[in-house]
Order: structure tokens, then sequence, then C-alpha cells
């Protein structure tokens, strides 16, 4: 239109403009999550507990228990039997412990199921560790089957003092639609 | 002191002076007035009312010195008065002072709401734990370690909410079964939620925390004085938000044991009838009410449901198909959709009561009974 | 070169003047807050007395959700972006925007996000029903199948944001007239350049947050669901790392405005002007740092809340600067009170209030008590009625005689005034105490004890709601019948390049630069 308007600084700051939007698209999907759960590791927020721990070191403190509470809940209508065999146990820090799980399966369908853990207080989460847990892997299960599931658990020797009762809690969700029919396949 | 708070309140903000006044005066009569959160009878609802009126008395005192110079400026300083403009524009003196002086008192507000926050999130040593689980609507309440679980649904009937009915005292905020807690013991509540998320809030505890799908979140309460307190969800969960009471019976804590004895007592006689044989009028009334209470929020009470969201039980589908497919859906319900499993939410007689009702209400007229071991049976896998 | 407006509809499809893109946007703005207004009615009828009386619980959910929606995205943030391409080159001396023809695309896509957006009312499964916050697995897993319609729609106000800022920038910062530094440029310049960046770094996040939301519908990931190893709190903090950035998207430009016709009125230069511009920039810097305040509730660690309770506290000290600015300016000066003033010392006095309940429930501990209530709800309608709507108000009474040359009926303007002031007040305040007595936000239905404010909420919103048909015929009359004015400042106090200009603003202005001294 006039001569005085300068198009090629418009241009360089349409540009500039351009790539921080995108960049900010990208920030958002592909950065937040990972950000955020790597904030949830380093804090325990969220009570998301880590995967299979490899114990090193083998003594126990003998001096102080621990209370850990077992708790079950089916997500929507997760149509599974699904109990901890026993309720709570009382452990030394340092301690290796095998509880198991009960699961059924109530239809007359195949199912595959996966546990969601979840801990609670938030500062005993990066003091809980895992040797085998039935929630790192699926869990397929015919119609009708029943299983009892393994974890065994140690509670870490530097847990706070504060911290004398855990919380664990398995949420189980149906993803028999999304895991391939493969898997499902598998079982028959 | 309320009082004068909130003849102030209404003075200095209210421009509908005269409305508010009036109803000020009203406050006192009829209850529906209230223009102030409750006090509580736990020490922490004490401490955030404390902290709450300090907080509201700053921002009121503040609001005051703020907009009396303000009025005065637009009462002195008018073109109509012969008020002539100065120019000044800067006075960095003025500036400093007014931005330190809030930053003072933020800091100095920040101390109580420090330690409050500090003692709320304190769960450690408590007497009982219990499970709040939030569903699309209704509140599951487990007593861990006491094998004693239930459901609390709202029982307003929709001839109240539908105004066809005079509207009972406790409106939109009465349950089948209430929570019940003893009196001055520590409770540690573990909040979670099943489908969507879903807040239990209980103001008279000073206890609100969401109920999150595959998560807990933990909280307490020290209840000191026996009653009835009532509460509600605050998260938006679907269209039943506004309909999942939460009612809790504060008991002292000798009545509370003996609740909790003939509690299992109860249940345990719940399953046994469980081996009963039922004749079909007495499945069709307690099917009629377990319906209208777990299923008419959906399908409605006449069993039409809502077209293209919540289907039909008349005249078609499953209720006047096999009874094998009855049998399934209400006790493991339909992957994908609002069709929740009730197999582990009602006990077994009033499955086999709702699937009785549901196949012959409404002229569907099928004729045949669900018997409550029939419903135990396909849940344990005997065909 | 054409040196008029094309002739016949043509011109609003294809116009890239700056003026007619301003008035398109200011007029589908306020279309579109009046039916934002209408669901807030359905809403307020509803709410009257209660019982369910005229809608049903599902479709009162998709009123709120749709309320929240329009009034935001279709109502508050198009009317400053309108005002923006009206007001900005004329401040700034500049000839257009800098990108004229991103700008005709910026508003045209406008129409067809919310005609989307309303066209599910009509669908099967009905419209967006979970909240305008729509958090998941609401939004998500359990979401009527028109979430695809709203997830699209979301997509085109961002790409109309995001471009409409780009193009703001572009202009304040190429197109100045010679010798306006930054630190001479007028304030509503200033509240919008910040805004702009403010847009481009968030509303992508907002895309970001539907993408992830369309993914997990559609293709199976788990952005959001337990199940799949997601998480729904990451919603929260993704969608609240836009949404707290917006409320000030929303009030900055509000900001700018007040600090425009307070002077003009008070007669004396702005209070205290390069501490506006650093308290602006400051408040801007802190959105970006506060947004878990939102989610005190969701089960944080102690470190977290308390931090976030801090940060949020602290935006309280840059905005009471400006508050004590606003009434420094009006100090000693000489002042009258026609509607533009009015509503601005409205909008001083009422988001005051919302900035005390704002501190309120920045208190951890007694936001307990308070989130998610109908306290949140009178506190967010203080903002952004009383502050953005206001203000948007306010700047349409103050500036709508340079666009049209004709003067608006200065009774006809109280009485609106008044009118909405009184309504506006009856319809929120009684809503803090019904939120402090213990009514939850998003309720289709309530306890006995709640009735009585209700009803006069629900009263005082009715009014509040003709008040705004009474602005509509004072603006159709001004436009269609209103006095001419021809002199170039209509306001004897008013200051700024666009007072510089004959009555009404020609077509073309400033097509040779001013000299600013």
């Amino acid at each position: 239109m006039e001569n005085n308007i300068p198009k090629s600084s418009i241009k360089k700051t349409l540009l500039k403009l351009s790539v921080g939007a995108i960049g900010m698209f990208v920030f958002a999907v592909f950065l937040m999550p990972p950000l955020y759960y790597a904030l949830c590791d380093l804090t325990g927020i969220g009570g998301k507990t880590a995967g299979r721990y490899e114990s090193k070191d083998t003594t126990i403190d003998t001096t102080r228990t621990v209370k850990v509470q077992f708790l079950t809940i089916n997500n929507g209508s997760m149509p599974w039997d699904f109990s901890p065999r026993v309720t709570e146990v009382v452990v030394h820090p340092g301690e290796a412990k095998a509880v198991t799980f009960y699961a059924k399966n109530r239809t007359s369908k195949n199912m595959v199921a996966q546990a969601v853990p979840n801990l609670t207080p938030f500062n005993a989460t990066n003091y809980f560790h895992k040797t085998e847990c039935f929630c790192f892997n699926q869990q397929p299960l015919n119609a009708w089957d029943e299983i009892d599931m393994p974890l065994v658990f140690i509670v870490d020797k530097d847990i706070p003092k504060s911290v004398n009762t855990i919380t664990l809690s398995y949420t189980l969700f149906d993803i028999t639609e999304s895991t391939n029919d493969l898997t499902v396949a598998q079982l028959n | 002191m309320l009082r004068r708070a909130k003849m102030l309140f209404t003075l200095i903000f209210a421009p509908v002076v005269s409305l508010a006044i009036s109803a000020g005066a009203l406050a006192e009569e009829a209850g529906n007035w209230a223009v102030n959160m409750p006090r509580g009878v736990t020490s922490v609802s004490n401490s955030i009312y404390d902290i709450h009126m300090l907080v509201f008395w700053i921002v009121t005192i503040t609001g005051v010195l703020v907009f009396a110079v303000m009025f005065y400026v637009m009462y002195a300083h008018r073109k109509s008065r012969g008020a002539v403009a100065a120019n000044f524009h800067e006075n960095t003196t003025a500036e400093i002072v007014w931005t330190a002086i809030p930053a003072v008192i933020l800091v100095l507000l920040c101390i109580p709401a420090t330690t409050s926050i500090l003692d709320i999130y304190d769960t450690s040593e408590a007497e009982m734990d219990i499970k709040v689980t939030g569903l699309q609507w209704k509140w599951q309440y487990e007593y861990l370690g006491e094998d004693v679980k239930f459901l609390s649904e709202l029982t307003t009937p929709e001839s109240e909410i539908y105004n066809t009915a005079p509207k009972g005292q406790y409106y939109h905020e009465e349950v089948n079964e209430p929570l019940v807690l003893p009196a001055n013991t520590k409770v540690r509540f573990l909040i979670t939620g099943q489908d969507v998320i879903h807040s239990w809030w209980v103001p008279d505890f000073g206890v609100k925390r969401d109920a999150l799908p595959g998560f807990v979140n933990e909280t307490w309460a020290n209840v000191l004085e026996p009653g009835v307190y009532r509460g509600q969800c605050t998260e938006l969960c679907g269209k039943g938000h506004a309909f999942m009471p939460i009612v809790v019976n504060v008991l002292e804590k000798e009545e509370y044991k003996t609740w909790l004895i003939d509690k299992k007592a109860e249940q345990a006689a719940i399953r046994e009838l469980t081996n009963k044989t039922f004749t079909m009028d007495e499945l069709m009334e307690i099917g009629e009410a377990a319906y209208n209470r777990s299923c008419a929020g959906c399908h409605q009470v006449n069993g039409q449901g809502v077209p293209g969201v919540f289907p039909s039980l008349v005249g078609q589908g499953i209720a006047i198909g096999p009874v094998e497919a009855h049998i399934d859906i209400i006790v493991n319900g339909q992957a994908g959709t609002a069709m929740q499993a009730f197999g582990d939410q009602l006990s077994e007689l009033d499955q086999a009561a709702i699937i009785t009702y549901e196949r012959n209400a409404w002229g569907n007229n099928v004729g045949d009974i669900t018997q409550p071991i029939d419903v135990y049976n396909w849940k344990k896998g005997k065909r | 070169m054409a040196h008029g407006p094309a002739k016949g509809i043509g011109r609003w499809f294809f116009t890239t003047n700056h003026k007619d893109i301003g008035t398109l946007y200011l007029w589908f703005s306020f279309a579109m807050f009046l039916m934002g207004g209408f669901f807030a009615m359905v809403i307020r009828a509803e709410l009257f007395q209660p019982g369910m009386q005229i809608i049903k619980p599902e479709f009162f959910n998709q009123m709120t959700t749709m309320h929240g929606l329009v009034m935001v995205f279709g109502a508050i943030m198009p009317a400053f972006v309108g005002l923006a391409n009206w007001m900005i080159p004329m401040q700034i001396g500049a000839p257009d925007m800098a990108l004229p023809r991103m700008n005709n695309l910026s508003f045209w896509i406008l129409p067809m996000a919310f005609t989307i957006l309303t066209a599910t009312l009509f669908m099967e499964g009905g419209a967006p029903n979970f909240g305008w916050t729509f958090y998941a697995p609401l939004s998500t897993t359990y979401a009527p199948p028109t979430v695809n319609y709203f997830i699209f729609g979301v997509h085109l106000m961002g790409a109309s944001s995001i471009m409409g800022s780009i193009n703001i920038i572009a202009t304040v910062l190429n197109m100045r007239a010679p010798g306006m530094t930054l630190m001479k440029m007028p304030m509503f310049v200033w509240t919008w350049l910040i805004t702009a960046f403010l847009l481009i770094a968030v509303m992508p996040v907002l895309a970001g947050a539907v993408t992830m939301m369309l993914m997990d519908i559609n293709f199976g990931t788990s952005f959001f669901n337990a199940a799949g190893g997601g998480d729904p709190v990451l919603f929260q903090h993704v969608f609240w790392f836009f949404g707290h950035p917006e409320v000030y998207i929303i009030i900055l430009p509000a900001f700018g405005v007040i600090s425009h016709i307070i002077p003009a009125f008070s007669r004396k230069p702005l209070f205290g002007y390069s501490s506006m511009v650093y308290a602006t920039a400051s408040i801007a810097f802190l959105s970006f740092i506060v947004w878990a305040h939102h989610m005190f509730l969701v089960g944080m660690p102690i470190g977290g809340e308390l931090y976030f309770m801090y940060a949020t506290m602290l935006i309280a000290v840059p905005t009471a600067a400006k508050v004590f600015n606003w009434i420094s300016t009006m100090f000693r000066g000489s002042l009258t009170f026609e509607t533009p003033m009015l509503y601005a010392v409205a909008f001083v006095i009422l988001f005051t209030i919302g900035g005390f309940t704002g501190i309120m429930l920045a208190v951890a501990p007694a936001d307990i008590q308070y989130h998610d209530t109908y306290f949140v709800v009178a506190h967010f309608h203080y903002v952004m009625v009383a502050g953005a709507i206001f203000s948007s108000t306010a700047a349409v009474y103050y500036w709508l005689p340079k666009w049209t040359g004709k003067m608006y009926n200065e009774t006809m303007g109280k009485v609106q005034f008044w009118i909405g002031f009184i309504g506006f007040n009856v319809t929120f305040f009684p809503q803090h105490f019904i939120g402090l007595a213990g009514m939850p936000r998003r309720y289709s239905d309530y306890a006995l004890q709640f009735s009585d404010w209700n009803m006069i909420s629900s009263t005082g919103a009715f009014i509040y709601g003709t008040a705004q048909l009474l602005f509509l015929y004072n603006v159709i009359t001004t436009i269609r019948s209103g006095k001419p004015v021809s002199e170039p400042k209509t306001w004897d106090g008013a200051e700024g390049l666009e007072w510089t200009l004959p009555t009404p603003a020609p077509y073309h202005t400033f097509t040779t630069p001013p000299a600013v001294k």
C-alpha cells in the first residue's frame, strides 16, 4: 500500500512469531508430559511407583516397622473380582515381603486387564520398591478363570521417619479393547 | 462479630444496600439467607474459618480505605465543583509505599495459612481408615479392616425433583445410607474415583478432596461433636453431578461400636437372603425401590431411557430377551458405555429384584423370576 | 488504489481494512455475547427455584459449558481483538495492520468455529457437557460423540487468536510512527502487545491439550488415561498452563482501555505510566508460574501447595499498584462522569472486589472450602464481566463518536449503565453468599437453604440481560440517528493520536505517518 511500510522486517517478525507458536505447540505435546512425569518421579507426586527394582543391600532394619495397606479398585465397569489376599502387612524396612492379589474374570469373554498402582503418602513413593509385581505386565484372563497374582516389595531403609503407614492401591482397568486381538487370540 | 461482618459486607460492597439489609434481617429467622461459611465441627474447619475471617477482614478494611479515598476524590475533585486539574503524573515514594504495604500484608497472611495447611496434610496416627469411592453418581464407603462396605445414594424422589410433590426438609441432600463415623476419633479418608473425577466435600469437616480414577488421595477429620452433617460432590462429573450428596452421621464412640456390630450383622443377613427364594410380588416390590434408586437416573422411572444416550428398557432389547444376558449386563455392565457393573455395588437380592422388575414392569411381562441365588451363581461362574 | 470501501456485501467478506475488520470483530463478539447471555439466562431461569423446572440436568451441563466457551472465546476475546484492530493503527500512527490479508482470514475463521460449536447443540448426544475446563476423563472416555467437533472448533479459535496476535505484534513492532518509542506508546497498545505475546505462548498449549484429547479419543494413545500409563491430572496441568495466562489475556487489554478513559475524564495524564507498563509485564510473567492454584485439591505435595499459594499472592502486588495508579490519576483531577467514565469507575471498584476474592481464593487452606463453589463463580464473574465486559462497553461508548461521527445519547448511556450495574451486582454479589454457604458450582439443582439467594441472583441476571439489549439499542440508534459530531476531540481531556484524526475517522488514516514528539 504505502512505501513506508517495512515489509521485510514485518516478514521477519511473522516468521519468528510463527516459529514461537509452533514451538509452544511442540512443547505442550512432546515436552510437557515427559517433564511432568520426570517431576513426578523426582517428588513422588501422583504416587506413581517405579518399575522393577534390583535389590543390592539385603540388611534389614529391625528397629522399626511400617504398616502397608492394600486397596483394590475396579475402574468403571471392570467385571472382575479383584482383591488383596491380605489387606495389610507390617514389615521392617529392608525386608522383602511377598503378598498375592486374587482376580477372577466373571464374564463369558476372554479379557485383558492392567493394574495401575498408586501410593500414598507421596513422600513414601520413592522408598517403596517392587521386585516383582503383576502391575508390570498386562494380565489376560480367560472367561470364568481366576488367578493369584504376586507382588514382592521392599520398603527402603531410608524411608522418612514420619511415615508409619503406606497405602498401596491398585486400580484395575479393562484394556481388552485396546490390546491387539492377537493377545486375546493366543489365550484360546 | 459475624453480624457486623455481614453489615459491613453489605454496606461497603453491595450497591443493593436496601435489599441486602432486609435480607440480613431475614437471615436470623430463615436459614435460607446464609451468608457465610459454617465454622464446622473439626479443628481443621475451625482453623480454616479463622483464616477465612482474617483474610476477609484484611480485604474489607483495605477495600474500605481504598474506596473511601476514591469516593472522596470523586466527590471533591469534580469539574462541576470547579476543580481544576493538576498535572502531576509520578511520585516514586508513593509508588514504592503502595507496592511495599500489600507485600508485607501478604507475607503476614502466609504465616497462619502455612501452619494450617501443614496441619491439614498431617494424616499420621489416624485411628481408622475409610475408603471413599466416587462413581457416577453415588458414593461408596468402605470401612477398611472391618469388611463393611456400602453405597450411598440420593433418595429424594423424582416427584420432588420435578415438582409434582412438595419438597421435604432435606430435599436434595438425603441418602439411603449415610456414612457413620465415631466422634473424637482421627479418621483418615482414602478418596478415589472409579470413572471420572468427583470431589468429596463436607463443609462442616473442612474436608474437600478430589476423587480421581486410578489415584488415591488422603485427608483426615476428627469430628468433635456428634450430629448429622451434609455435603456434596464438587467436581463436575456428568449429568448426576448435582445429585450425589454426602450425609455423615457422627455418633458417640460407644454408639458407633454398636452400630458397627449391627451393620455387620445386617450385611451378613443380606448375604443369607441370597439363599432364600422370593415370590414375584416380593421381588417386584424390592425391585421397584432398588430400580428407582440405582437405575432410574439414566433409564428413567418409566424405563423409557433418554433417546440417543440411554437406551429404553420397554418392549425391546435385553429386558425382554434371554435372562442370562440380562443377568450378565446387570452384574458385569457393558464396557465402553455408561452401564456400570453392579455385581459388587448391590446385594444379590437387589440385583435379582431389579432384573425381575425390569422384565415385568411397564408392560414388559416376560413372566420369569430371577432369584438372588441365580445372580450369585452367575458371579461365581456356576451355570 | 481505492480510497473508500468497496460496495455491497463483498466489502465485508474480502476487506483487508483494519477498521472494517475491527467492526466485524465487534459485531461478531456482540452476537456471541447475546448468545452466551441467552445460555446464561437459561441457566439462571432453571436455578430460579430448587427442583428441575425447564430443562434436564444433562442439558443444563451443556448450557454451562457452552456459556463458558462462547463467552470466553467468542465474546470477550474477539471484542478486544476488534478494539485492537480499530485502535492500534490509529494510536501508533500506522496506515493499517501489518498483515492485512491474514487479518481478514483470522476474523473469518471465527464464525466458522462457532457455527461448528453451536451446531453440536442440535446433534445426537448434544453439545459438549464437560465444562469449559473440559477435564479428562469426562471429556475423553466419557465424552459425548460431539467432542470431535468441539476439538476442531477450539483448534480454529486458537488459530484465529494466534494469527491475530502475530498481526498485532508485527504492527506494533514495525509500524509505529517515527518518534514513537516503546515507552511513549499508549497504554492500550502496551497491554495488547503483552497480551499478544501471552496468546502466542499459550494458545498453542491449548491446541496441544485438545490434540492430545483427540489422540486419546480416536487413536488409542493414553496421554490422560491411567490405564495406558497416562494421567488425568496431567490434563489439568496442561489446561491451566494455558488457562491461567488466558485470564490475564482477557483482563490486560481491559487495563489498557481503563488507562485511557480515566485520564480523559480526569483531564490529567495517567499517573505512573512506566510503573503501569512494568506492572502489566510482571502480571504477565507471574501468570505462567501460578497455574496449579486451580488444582489445590487434586492431591499435590505440601511443597507444591505452598509454592503456588505464595506465588499467587504475589500477583496482588502489581495489580494493587495499578488500582492505586488509577485512583491517583483521578486525584486532583477535574472529573466528569460521562458513560465511559461511569463504566471505568465501576470497573475499578468491581474489579478490585474480584481481586480481593482472588486473594481469598489464593489462601490454600481456605480454598478447601471455596474451591468449585459459587464463591468461585462470583469471583470470576467480578473479574470477567465487571473487568472485561464493562471495560469493552466503556471502550465502545468512548470511541463510538470517533468511529461513526455520531454522538450517543448520554442519558440513554447512563440509564443503560445503571441498569447494568445494578443487575450485575444483584446477580453476582449474592453468589458469594451462596458459595460460602456451601453450594457447589455447575449444579442444576440445589438444596433448599440456597433457594432465596438464588432467586435474587436470577432476578438480577434478567435485569443485567435486559441492559445488554438496551446497549444494542443505544449503539444502533447512535449509528442511525445520533447527533453528528465533527471536531477531532470528542472528549476535551482525551489524549493520543486517534484524537488528532478527523471525526468520523476516514477509511484510510495516517497514509503519511504523523510526527511524534
